[in-house]
């Protein structure tokens, strides 16, 4: 498997070969999921509606339906204005969402269609809303069209009617699994704190099987709670790459103060977000959540030798990777090369801090890499683990290296969307899977006369 | 079971008018008597309909290029494109003499990642540094080069780039215009593939021809090792196989297609244009096959022997036929007993419908809605009715190739099969040669088959038939399963194999019985709600 990679470092400078990222509406059509009754439409020729759909799909092993302009050369050469108020025609008088969120592609993007103007020439039918985010694909990553996505949210539906702010937080949990949502929503709900969670794939992406198909399942956030979400006291949003865009956008359209947290991958990150909510609603921390943290901390001591000190190579999302790199410190891991697909200065910059705060030397850190780079670094020294996507299966199992699936997409392995990775139960589902699979591991290279029973 | 005309009108009513007057042409109940039946295919897909299909662009790229393992496939485009077709359709490839493992390049993706400003300022320079920075690393036996939407719009010269690369490398370096709005579907690709393969590829090898019956598979991409099953099984009956296109493929055994003595179609909708150009440039006769089913499989078989005039191999055949039925018989009626008389619908690619009515038959099964994302109207309706379809502007955007005889190459048919004329004659009489009679042949009475299927009709559909399964694509299937019913991959065969040949009906068998039967199906309903309490004591 892959002899064609070469050990020396080659020339390797345009384009990408095995990306680790992929293109933004494939984010924005996420996003758009979490919303209740929404349709997502791709504003674009039809084929990327169907990658999207298609890879969404694999990822969450659930339904994900979506609409099309149908783009054909004719319509590449006009402009999609025609195609898109049919759509918007057919879109409600066939499938009847509560609300179309559209957002454009590679091409739509390069003829420059006028979405929002377009949108305001359509019959919308009463009662039910349009909106739109621009998602050029040749910007950025889906980690981008998942930010934008969530920022028009705010921009077409968000309002403030003015007076007292309502004791409530806003929750924008990033670029993450139903099982995630589903986790930070309960840390929050223990700490008695009313919320409006958006986006928020829960029952829509890890909807029940029960023999009542809705094409609109009962999840996502309501049309009316993002419009109300002007009204709320404040807004945490989670993951600068994935969700500031949205809490800063309504901080200045709606003057809800947005404080900008990570997403809770690990203690660190977890203790911040408790401490945030603590300090902005003066509530106590329930001790459910304090009695978990503790279980977090005496398994790090009881499982330590597992996996302390071993190299790790971690890629995947900003979001996911900055504070699981944290993690990773927190349980005495070494992650020497850490690599998103994505592009932007964050990264690089965080990353190095804290791998200089750890005093973790030789690394290799990059923002908007791909997985050749990572399998090049690699081959010339090697590390003990690898944490990140599917993708990166083909690197495992070339260099014979254990894989821990963590991140968007997951496509081999069963059960993942709904296993949350944030939160003290996510910390502890995360030790669970890196202990796991290194003692697996551990098992199977040993002799025979070191081959013991217990671990 | 079948459909009435309330519940159609029903299913419509739903539209509004233009949608209706347009999908009603898509969607035709069988009718021997009212024959010959026109379906609607191979036109546009109606804007703000939830749609199954694909772009122009996967055809090409995803289902015909990729699959050549030797090949580095590079996408010219920003990141997406290139990145779905990666690993996501299942081509199994193994190395040999050929291509060594370090030549193997089917896990690999390559994208030019188009950034803004190489979408303002053109992106010829990047592809052409990619190709040289691929080639000086890699050193692929040919380098395909696929544009996707943006680049048709900023007029980037792909094909500019692919010559002077071409020169500067000293290997092949093909581009395909296959941008994904062109055409309506994947057809398009499908057709722009055939014609550079056919155009620059075959026919430049310099292999001598080996063995006395040989052929080409087309149309076979080696999900969950198909073309693995057929090549046992030819084989073993004393075929020589030249190429299988492009299943396990390399870019050697492309150049070298024009070798072979017949060329079996196995999917007829992204193939059957090399097997018609091939018959104009070399003469190579072809028939279709279908290797999906045990019944069929035999036929197929037994047709192929019959092309080929010899004893030994007709014997041969029965042999192989008898042994393999044998074998799988017992396993087969074990799972018969469970599927009879259940139903289903297969809505997927541009063959797999057909072919797998009779695997299914062979199960006890029926279909009841069979349908194509990207066929034509030949493939429902027999190639006869090709001369009357008459091509709108977005198929005149699909080049056609003009091909003539081959100079040198050239072999009438039965100088190809080894035969005289006369025999030639006869054999055209027995099989149908160069013919495919499309799905509406093989489908009841009251059947339906429906084109560019989508969502709306599909569920309204599933309501009123209620089918036992459902054979379609992961876009649909977990659709399908909150509705209740069982449903399988038939593009990814959900990851197992092979479904073709004789060995692949027991492993279809299995899993189509698995995916009815797993218990799973029993726990839908909470006890608690269950509306009538089934026997015991009811609640106090
Ligand atoms: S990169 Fe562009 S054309 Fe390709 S799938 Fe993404 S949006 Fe579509
Ligand atoms: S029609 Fe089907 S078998 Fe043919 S290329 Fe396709 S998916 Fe494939």
């Amino acid at each position: 498997m892959l002899e064609c990679v070469p050990k020396e470092t080659v020339e390797h400078t345009v384009g990408k070969i095995n990306p680790a990222k992929t293109c933004q509406p494939i984010g924005a059509m996420y996003a758009s999921l979490g919303i209740h009754g929404c349709l997502p439409h791709s504003h674009g020729s039809q084929g990327c509606c169907a990658y999207h759909r298609m890879h969404l799909s694999r990822h969450f092993r659930d339904p994900v339906l979506a609409t099309s302009s149908s783009f054909t050369e004719g319509t590449s050469v006009f402009g999609g204005a025609a195609n898109l108020k049919t759509s918007i025609k057919n879109v409600f008088e066939i499938y009847n969402p509560e609300i179309m969120a559209v957002h454009t592609t590679c091409l739509s993007e390069t003829i420059g269609d006028d979405v929002a103007t377009m949108i305001k020439q359509s019959e919308v039918p009463e009662g039910k809303c349009v909106i739109h985010a621009n998602t050029p694909s040749y910007k950025g990553s889906h980690v981008t069209g998942f930010s934008n996505m969530c920022k028009a949210m705010v921009t077409y539906l968000a309002q403030f009617d003015g007076g007292a702010r309502k004791e409530r937080v806003n929750l924008i949990p990033g670029f993450v699994n139903p099982g995630d949502m589903r986790e930070m929503k309960r840390i929050v709900h223990d700490m008695g704190i009313d919320f409006t969670m958006f986006p928020d794939t829960t029952d829509v992406l890890d909807s029940p099987l029960t023999n009542k198909y809705e094409m609109y399942p009962k999840g996502g956030t309501t049309v009316a709670q993002i419009r109300d979400s002007g009204n709320s006291k404040m807004t945490l949003s989670l993951g600068s790459y994935s969700s500031d865009a949205a809490g800063i956008a309504l901080q200045e359209k709606c003057g809800v103060p947005c404080v900008p947290l990570d997403i809770p991958i690990g203690v660190k990150a977890t203790d911040d977000l408790i401490m945030a909510l603590k300090k902005g609603f003066g509530v106590k921390v329930p001790d459910e959540l304090t009695i978990e943290r503790g279980q977090v901390v005496d398994t790090l001591i009881d499982t330590h030798f597992h996996y302390q000190g071993k190299r790790v190579a971690v890629f995947g999302d900003p979001d996911i990777v900055i504070p699981l790199t944290e993690f990773l410190l927190t349980m005495g891991m070494r992650p020497v090369y850490v690599l998103t697909g994505t592009p932007g200065p964050q990264f690089e910059i965080r990353i190095n801090k804290m791998l200089d705060g750890a005093g973790i030397t030789e690394r290799k850190v990059k923002a908007e890499g791909d997985l050749f780079d990572l399998h090049q670094w690699i081959k010339q020294s090697p590390v003990d683990l690898l944490i990140g996507t599917s993708y990166g299966k083909y690197i495992s199992r070339a260099e014979d290296i254990p894989l821990v699936r963590v991140g968007f997409p997951v496509l081999d392995r069963a059960v993942h969307p709904l296993m949350p990775i944030v939160g003290y139960r996510g910390c502890m589902r995360l030790i669970e899977m890196i202990s796991n699979t290194l003692l697996e591991r551990r098992d199977r290279d040993s002799l025979d006369e070191d081959f013991e029973l217990v671990l | 079971m079948t459909i009435n005309e309330a519940e159609l009108e029903g299913m419509y009513s739903k539209y509004p008018d233009k949608v209706k007057k347009n999908r009603k042409k898509h969607i035709v109940i069988k009718d021997q008597a009212a024959a010959p039946q026109q379906i609607e295919a191979n036109t546009r897909t109606i804007p703000g309909i939830l749609t199954q299909r694909g772009c122009c662009y996967a055809g090409c790229k995803g289902v015909v290029l990729g699959p050549i393992k030797d090949m580095a496939h590079i996408v010219h485009g920003p990141v997406g494109c290139s990145y779905y077709a990666w690993g996501t359709r299942r081509n199994k490839a193994r190395a040999d003499d050929d291509t060594p493992p370090e030549k193997m390049l089917n896990s690999m993706c390559f994208t030019t990642d188009m950034q803004e400003s190489d979408i303002v300022f053109g992106g010829e320079k990047k592809l052409a540094a990619m190709i040289d920075e691929v080639v000086n690393t890699f050193h692929p036996s040919a380098i395909s080069i696929c544009s996707t939407c943006p680049i048709g719009l900023i007029g980037d010269d792909i094909n500019a780039v692919a010559k002077a690369a071409e020169a500067k490398h000293g290997i092949q370096v093909l581009s395909f215009n296959c941008e994904g709005y062109k055409g309506v579907s994947q057809s398009g690709g499908h057709h722009i593939a055939n014609n550079n393969l056919m155009a620059f590829v075959v026919g430049k090898g310099a292999r001598e021809k080996v063995g006395k019956h040989v052929i080409n598979i087309l149309g076979e991409y080696n999900i969950g090792g198909d073309g693995w099953e057929l090549e046992r099984i030819l084989k073993d009956i004393g075929y020589d196989i030249n190429c299988v296109l492009t299943g396990d493929t390399s870019y050697q055994d492309i150049r070298n297609l024009h070798l072979a003595d017949l060329n079996l179609v196995q999917c007829h909708r992204s193939i059957n244009y090399i097997a018609e150009m091939m018959e104009t440039k070399y003469g190579t006769p072809w028939i279709k096959v279908n290797f999906i089913g045990v019944e069929s499989t035999a036929q197929s078989l037994r047709q192929l022997a019959q092309c080929f005039q010899d004893e030994a191999l007709t014997q041969r055949t029965e042999e192989v036929i008898a042994r393999e039925t044998a074998r799988i018989m017992p396993a087969i009626e074990q799972y018969r007993k469970i599927c009879t008389g259940k139903t289903a619908f297969t809505l997927v690619g541009g063959s797999r419908s057909h072919h797998y009515q009779y695997l299914l038959r062979d199960l006890g099964m029926e279909v009841v809605v069979a349908g194509y994302e990207f066929a034509h109207r030949d493939d429902y309706e027999g190639r006869e009715v090709i001369p009357s379809i008459q091509p709108d502007a977005d198929q005149k955007n699909i080049p056609e190739l003009h091909i003539e005889p081959d100079q040198e190459l050239f072999r009438e048919g039965h100088v190809h099969l080894s035969m005289s004329k006369e025999k030639f004659e006869e054999l055209k009489k027995k099989v149908s040669l160069n013919y495919y009679e499309g799905m509406y042949s093989c489908m009841k009475d009251g059947q339906i088959m429906i084109d560019d299927f989508n969502h709306h009709e599909i569920e309204d559909l599933i309501k009123i038939l209620k089918p036992d399964l459902f054979f379609s694509g992961v876009r649909d299937k977990y659709v399908i399963h909150k509705m209740g019913v069982p449903a399988k991959q038939l593009h990814s065969y959900d990851y197992s194999g092979p479904y073709a040949g004789f060995t692949g009906a027991i492993v279809f068998a299995r899993e189509v019985v698995n995916a009815m039967t797993t218990p799973a199906w029993k726990l839908v309903e909470a006890p608690w709600e269950e509306a009538e309490p089934k026997g015991g004591v009811p609640d106090a």
